[in-house]
């Protein structure tokens, strides 16, 4: 399935947990092989000595006291849950 | 006052009116749902509407605060406790928001009323509104036409006079683009300046809230009570905030705007750049003195971009599995079917596209390649906005290369969609704040479309790129230029 880049769009949606039909992975891979071969421009750049930036902004270690405060009820946690009962998020069994 | 009238004024202006005590918010909510009524059939700028709570907020308004009676339409990605919070996708179908986030908050606080949810592109992926897959809206100046987006609901309601004003959300340039494509004002504060906590999170080292209104004044009175440091928000910054209304004014004297000369590219539209150059012109004529600069990163800016922000969406998203809120596929055999086919049928397209592009940028052995380069990129784009800022107050430049394009013109091609950004993307990389303002109009097969001027300050600097979108709105007609759409 694999196109023009490393990417195995099928391998890579199983690990992001999407179930893909075929088709759209074939037309994810063609769309996403653009992109990345669009992307490939960033190797041209020289980046020796340059610190990867993760915000534009220095913002650095933002603690705040391990206090407990008011939040949630429970029932208001669960206010939207597909499944619940007795207080609990209801999911299929996991371990056999 | 007659309804058409009041929906058609601005926030200032809808103010005095109250205050003076010449109408009621009753009144404006009240004219606010005959004009939906009348267009949004049309237009389909909402999601979702609470006219009952609007109404009963409007009874026991108070005027005299900054924003009292006001009502403000949300984009359907920021919560408002009790109202459907859908980011525009089937995984939050059904979702209620059990809290206001902060902005929400800070409105009410205000006074004004959070007034309907607005459309956008699903979970504020896109520049054209079209990745809904709950709506579609259209450009009130020309209904063939895309509003542009990701807040392409939030600027379709404010052009269509549907909102007297809207809060949208910016990740790579989802408020002032579709401002630019709808003829409003939308302004992207500082990464910081305006805190997330509520605001369903895309990219969150880039993603900020900011108003979408019809004058530049509108936005420095949102902006008033939006700013400030939140202790919810570990990236909100802890920083004085100006009176951005009262640093308005018309004197440019003094001001020094640059010019980047790596943004006057081919395949700016013509009438896009002979736009620009004229409210260049009349920006040198207010006082404003223009120089060209240079900002060398900025072919990468895109490339950047479409690696950060698509990985940290693929860790963001990884929240939407069926367990605790939204859709969950029926009759899962195990938990991996519940996640595979939850996120399958949950989500559209465009958002699988960039989780699995983020997955695989940010996975062993393409981490480095990708990733860690593109972080690097990113800080000599911060670092380009830093040096011309020593010399300029303000960066100049088209919102969007082009006016409001068809729908399904690009939606084909992801590429040629991410490639509309390409002037409003390095402003959420440098982390710098941005404004887009009406400056004229494209003729198009004898219609007019709206063209978007771009002004781009330092870290903080809202309040001066405000005071010169101001001076030079007010010495221009184009924001008094209303789309026909309902009048007929």
């Amino acid at each position: 399935m694999a196109g023009n880049s490393d990417l195995d769009v099928a391998y890579v949606a199983r690990l992001a947990r999407i179930n893909l039909t075929e088709d759209e992975a074939k037309t994810f891979q063609k769309q996403l092989d653009d992109v990345l071969e669009y992307v490939e421009k960033l190797r041209q750049v020289d980046v020796t000595g340059v610190d990867a930036a993760a915000h534009g902004l220095p913002v650095f270690n933002v603690l705040r006291a391990d206090a407990p405060r008011d939040w949630f009820t429970a029932g208001q946690a669960l206010s939207n849950a597909p499944r619940q009962a007795n207080g609990l998020f209801v999911v299929p069994k996991v371990v056999e | 006052m007659i309804g058409n009238d009041l929906t058609a004024v601005s926030i200032a202006d809808l103010q005095l009116l109250l205050r003076r005590r010449e109408i009621s918010p009753r009144e404006v909510i009240d004219a606010l749902r005959e004009r939906i009524e009348a267009v949004d059939g049309d237009i389909g700028a909402y999601l979702s509407l609470d006219i009952e709570a609007a109404v009963k907020e409007a009874e026991h308004a108070n005027v005299d605060l900054p924003l009292g009676g006001i009502p403000i339409a949300i984009k359907d990605i920021i919560n408002v406790m009790g109202q459907p919070c859908t980011c525009a996708s089937k995984i939050l179908n059904g979702y209620r928001a059990p809290y206001d986030a902060t902005v929400v908050q800070k409105l009410r606080a205000a006074g004004a009323i959070p007034f309907g949810k607005t459309n956008l592109d699903e979970f504020a992926m896109g520049s054209s509104t079209e990745n809904s897959a709950l709506k579609s809206t259209r450009n009130p100046w020309d209904l063939s036409r895309v509003p542009g987006g990701s807040s392409g609901g939030s600027a379709a309601a404010v052009a269509a006079d549907e909102a007297c004003g809207a809060l949208g959300s910016d990740t790579g340039g989802s408020i002032r683009q579709p401002a630019a494509l709808c003829g409003v004002v939308g302004l992207k504060p500082t990464y910081g300046r305006v805190s997330r906590f509520g605001l369903v999170a895309f990219a969150s080292s880039l993603d900020q809230i900011g108003p979408v209104t019809k004058t530049v004044r509108d936005a420095a009175l949102i902006m008033n009570a939006l700013a400030g440091h939140d202790p919810q928000d570990s990236t909100s910054l802890n920083e004085p905030v100006p009176d951005y209304v009262a640093s308005l004014g018309n004197d440019l004297r003094g001001v020094r705007l640059g010019l980047p000369k790596e943004y006057m590219i081919e395949g700016i539209d013509p009438q896009v750049r002979a736009a620009i150059d004229a409210a260049v012109k009349q920006l040198n004529s207010l006082g404003a003195e223009i120089v060209e600069v240079s900002l060398p990163s900025t072919e990468y800016a895109v490339a950047v971009y479409y690696i950060i922000a698509t990985a940290e969406a693929s860790a963001n998203l990884a929240r939407f599995d069926g367990v605790r809120y939204g859709y969950r596929a029926e009759n899962p055999k195990d938990v991996l079917d519940l996640y595979g086919r939850t996120r399958e049928e949950g989500f559209g397209p465009e958002v699988k596209r960039r989780i699995i592009l983020g997955t695989y940028v940010l996975s062993s052995g393409y981490y480095d390649a990708y990733y860690l380069r593109a972080q690097k990129v990113r800080e000599l784009v911060r670092r380009d906005f830093a040096r011309v800022f020593e010399n300029v107050d303000a960066l100049i430049s088209p919102t969007s290369p082009v006016a409001a394009f068809k729908v399904r013109e690009r939606v084909a091609d992801p590429l040629q969609m991410y490639l509309a950004d390409i002037f409003t993307i390095a402003a959420n990389l440098a982390g710098i704040c941005g404004i887009s303002i009406p400056c004229g109009f494209a003729e198009l097969n004898g219609n007019r479309l709206p063209i978007g001027l771009q002004l781009l300050g330092k870290p903080l600097a809202e309040a001066r790129i405000l005071q010169v979108a101001h001076a030079y709105e007010q010495s221009t007609d184009w924001h008094k230029v209303r789309p026909s759409i309902g009048s007929g």
